[in-house]
């Protein structure tokens, strides 16, 4: 009963997204205010079914109910409650749900922040966003009902993947769907101007929040993904350029270069055209991370969907969304013309610059990850792109974007001067090298050129980003009124750009100086690594809800200090699967890592020792970097900008006012 | 500088900024392109040896022998038609069993054994990585007992 309700509840969302979509566009297209009106409740109205179905899959997954095809399949009675309720998204099926769901809950967003906006604007922007959910609600019911029944129902489920077992994979998905589909707004928008000619300074101020928030819940999706792989997956590793890894990053580069390249169209009113193309290419990138994800062309962790049929529905979908935007853009961008004027060295071009660098970046990602993907489809043999790819492309085509984003806030935009700012800075650049260098030989080794180069690089964006910060409060008498005085979106800007300097710190370091043993370890056997005696004490047998594991005993000699690390090996009793549970002590200037690997004979055990200096920083950064984000997001003229009709002070900024 | 030499400019330095990272992506993707070849083509000697590749088939049950002092582990790796002798030294990942289909980087040497840099399973019991059903169906050789990996 309760998921045949889902099922029609799925049905009545397509109903309403059929609604959001037509009337709204249809009205705006002739003037007709009342067919304009019908958008925001038909938004709404799709959220709710949207909430229902999605609330009766769970019910389905806590009530244990097996009759149903995609509860059997990734949910077990003897699995805890709040793994059962993320199971929910454990799959195929539930995971297009939780997309659309996503959908729906950006819609409700824009129908609830778009007061300020011109009617017949929101009434584009729901009408795109409802095409998009027409699209994914049609996959749904089409090819992947998650409300599908057994004839024969089984006694219990097959279990959820044990490696979704775990707080990082519950929270991870619903992140990064937040991001991949809060990307659709800023598609929504974009494709919202071009359909209504209103490209101007007006656009972008209202589609940066937006974007921002998207971008946020995207930095913060992909670092947990990264955390979890690092303590789950058992290897030590972050990133592995996973094609869904890349299917993640190659969205996010794209978002990060829109969100420079939008400041430049909201401030400047220039750059229109080129932005529009990038809200359109970072969504396309959402897609079709959706479908190299969904259509099972991968052989990934992530792959559990292989239905040609699904993989074929996702592809016409994709080539819709793009050729469509596409040819929009096309016809109406001659229309579009930037009136501002600025000259070779301004801020404008360094952001442009930024912009091409992280687009090609994005670009080389996905001739890595799609190449193979294509020769194999032709029949030409199948190949795979390694990490080293990836890591001899991607690396010099960053340290160009980390020299610029220290150098870029501290050019003026219009016009600038290449021998003032090289005076202003000069000195400051020298401190970094010095710095980069001596940091290096001093801590790690005196011949490490690449070291010093990253961790010069390092330091550069941190003290650049700190050194415009300060400039900037100089600039008024006193330094309190002058942090005062600061907008938000400077200390946002001056966060991220921290963020991305302790980013770099953590994967230089962590990436040149780990220290990893594979060693055979017979009980009161001792290992020593980097200045830490690792001791084998043993193994005994725990028993967990649904797995039965062997627990290692370590005792680790730290200088004077001693503690003990517990890795785990679980056998999960229903998949039969056998699963490594790290033990890792972490700290500010090295992670200790222990896993252990097979039973050998005699009660030794092959066991995996890591010592990874400075790894934390690399998450620590994304935080960073997310909430700079958050800080900008937070800038008055957003909130006035989505509320001019109130003329209220929201409290937090009240000191802007008294000061 | 008129507009339109400034123009020419910034579009030139695009243009060679782009080719510079082309160049870079086409040099990197030569130097790091792995092939997969089966079992049966390596007995046919199409592989080549000192250069790395990927191999992949299913674990023959019984041919899994760990050295007990050390982490080398020694095992055959099967298409159906032909088996591929593979040495690895290291800790295998948690799905690796025997009648297992794996994939498997690395280099043949002179003495036709694959010495693996790596060993990857998937992360379910169900799957065959698509390349190695691939081949098996291609030969005919794909076990009727072993689950369609097709969910």
């Amino acid at each position: 009963m309760i998921p045949e309700l889902g099922h029609i509840a799925l049905i009545m969302a397509l109903m309403m997204a059929l609604i959001q979509s037509s009337f709204p566009l249809a009205g705006a297209a002739q003037g007709i205010p009342v067919w304009m009106a019908v958008a925001k409740p038909a938004g709404r109205a799709q959220f709710l079914f949207l909430i229902v179905a999605f609330g009766c899959l769970a019910f389905s997954f806590a009530s244990n109910d097996f009759s149903v095809l995609y509860v059997a399949q990734h949910s077990n009675s003897s699995l805890p409650l709040h793994y059962r309720l993320s199971a929910v998204w454990g799959g195929h099926e539930g995971s297009m749900l939780l997309w659309a769901l996503i959908l729906g809950l950006w819609t409700l967003a824009v129908t609830i922040f778009s007061r300020g906006l011109a009617a017949d604007f929101v009434a584009r922007v729901l009408g795109v966003m409802g095409l998009v959910s027409i699209g994914i609600l049609l996959f749904i019911l089409l090819t992947s009902n998650p409300f599908e029944r057994l004839a024969s129902p089984p006694a219990d489920g097959n279990d959820l993947n044990p490696l979704l077992q775990d707080f990082g994979m519950v929270v991870h998905p619903p992140m990064l769907y937040m991001g991949y589909v809060g990307l659709s707004v800023a598609f929504s928008f974009a494709v919202a101007a071009l359909l209504g000619g209103t490209l101007d300074s007006a656009w972008a101020r209202w589609s940066r929040p937006w974007t921002l928030v998207a971008w946020i819940f995207l930095t913060f999706g992909i670092t947990l993904g990264s955390w979890w792989a690092y303590y789950e997956l058992g290897w030590g590793g972050w990133w592995f350029w996973d094609p869904v890894e890349n299917a993640s990053f190659m969205p996010w580069l794209v978002a990060t270069a829109l969100i420079h390249s939008l400041s430049v169209t909201e401030k400047r009113g220039a750059f229109k055209a080129w932005t529009v193309l990038l809200a359109i290419f970072a969504f396309s990138l959402s897609l079709l991370g959706t479908f190299l994800v969904r259509s099972g062309v991968l052989t990934s962790v992530h792959a559990f969907a292989t239905d040609p049929g699904r993989g074929l529905f996702i592809l016409m979908l994709l080539a819709i969304v793009i050729g469509g935007s596409l040819f929009l853009y096309a016809l109406r961008a001659p229309t579009v013309q930037d009136h501002v004027r600025y000259a070779l060295v301004s801020k404008e071009n360094l952001l442009l610059l930024n912009n091409v660098l992280l687009v090609t970046a994005a670009g080389s990602i996905l001739l890595g990850t799609l190449y193979p993907l294509i020769l194999d489809a032709l029949g030409l043999g199948k190949i795979s792109v390694g990490p080293p790819y990836f890591d001899a492309v991607f690396a010099p085509l960053m340290a160009p974007v980390f020299v610029l984003a220290g150098i870029a806030p501290m050019f003026p935009w219009r016009q600038a001067s290449i021998r003032k700012v090289l005076a202003r800075t000069g000195k400051l650049a020298l401190g970094c090298l010095i710095t980069g260098i001596g940091l290096t030989a001093v801590f790690w080794n005196p011949r490490d050129i690449a070291t010093m180069a990253a961790l010069t690089l390092a330091v550069w964006l941190a003290a650049s980003a700190l050194f415009s910060l300060t400039s900037r409060v100089r600039l008024r008498e006193h330094w309190r009124e002058g942090l005062r005085s600061q907008s938000r979106s400077v200390y946002g800007m001056t966060a991220a750009h921290l963020g991305l300097a302790v980013f770099l710190v953590g994967v230089t370091l962590s990436g040149r100086y780990s220290v990893e043993k594979t060693v055979r370890m017979a009980p009161g056997e001792t290992v020593e690594i980097a200045d830490y005696r690792f001791t084998f004490l043993g193994v005994s047998r725990v028993e967990g809800p649904n797995y039965v594991a062997s627990r290692g005993d370590f005792e680790v000699q730290a200088g004077a200090t001693a503690f003990r690390l517990h890795p785990e090996k679980r056998s999960y009793r229903v998949q039969r699967n056998m699963m490594t549970e790290a033990a890792i002590d972490p700290g500010w200037s090295r992670d200790l890592y222990v896993a252990l690997g097979e039973p050998m004979e005699n009660g030794a055990w092959s066991v995996r020792l890591y010592c990874k200096p400075f790894i934390r920083w690399i998450w620590g950064g994304g935080l960073v970097m997310m909430a700079g984000g958050m800080l900008s997001v937070s800038d008055r003229r957003y909130r006035l900008a989505a509320k001019p009709d109130e003329s209220w002070q929201p409290a937090s900024s009240a000191s802007n006012v008294a000061a | 500088m008129t507009r339109r030499q400034r123009q020419m400019f910034v579009v030139s330095g695009i243009v060679i900024g782009v080719s510079f990272a082309a160049f870079l992506a086409l040099t990197a993707f030569q130097k790091n392109l792995l092939y997969f070849y089966t079992p049966t083509q390596i007995a046919a000697g199409e592989a080549p040896t000192g250069y790395a590749f990927r191999v992949g088939g299913l674990v023959v049950p019984g041919s899994v022998k760990r050295d007990p002092d050390s982490l080398n582990v020694h095992f055959d790796v099967t298409d159906g038609g032909a088996t591929v002798a593979i040495a690895y030294f290291g800790i295998l990942p948690d799905l690796f069993r025997e009648g297992q289909g794996i994939i498997s980087v690395g280099q043949l040497n002179a003495a036709g054994l694959f010495v693996a840099s790596e060993v990857l399973a998937k992360h379910d019991e169900n799957y065959m990585p698509p390349e190695v059903a691939d081949s098996m169906k291609k030969d005919g050789h794909l076990p009727i007992d072993y689950k369609s990996w097709k969910k």
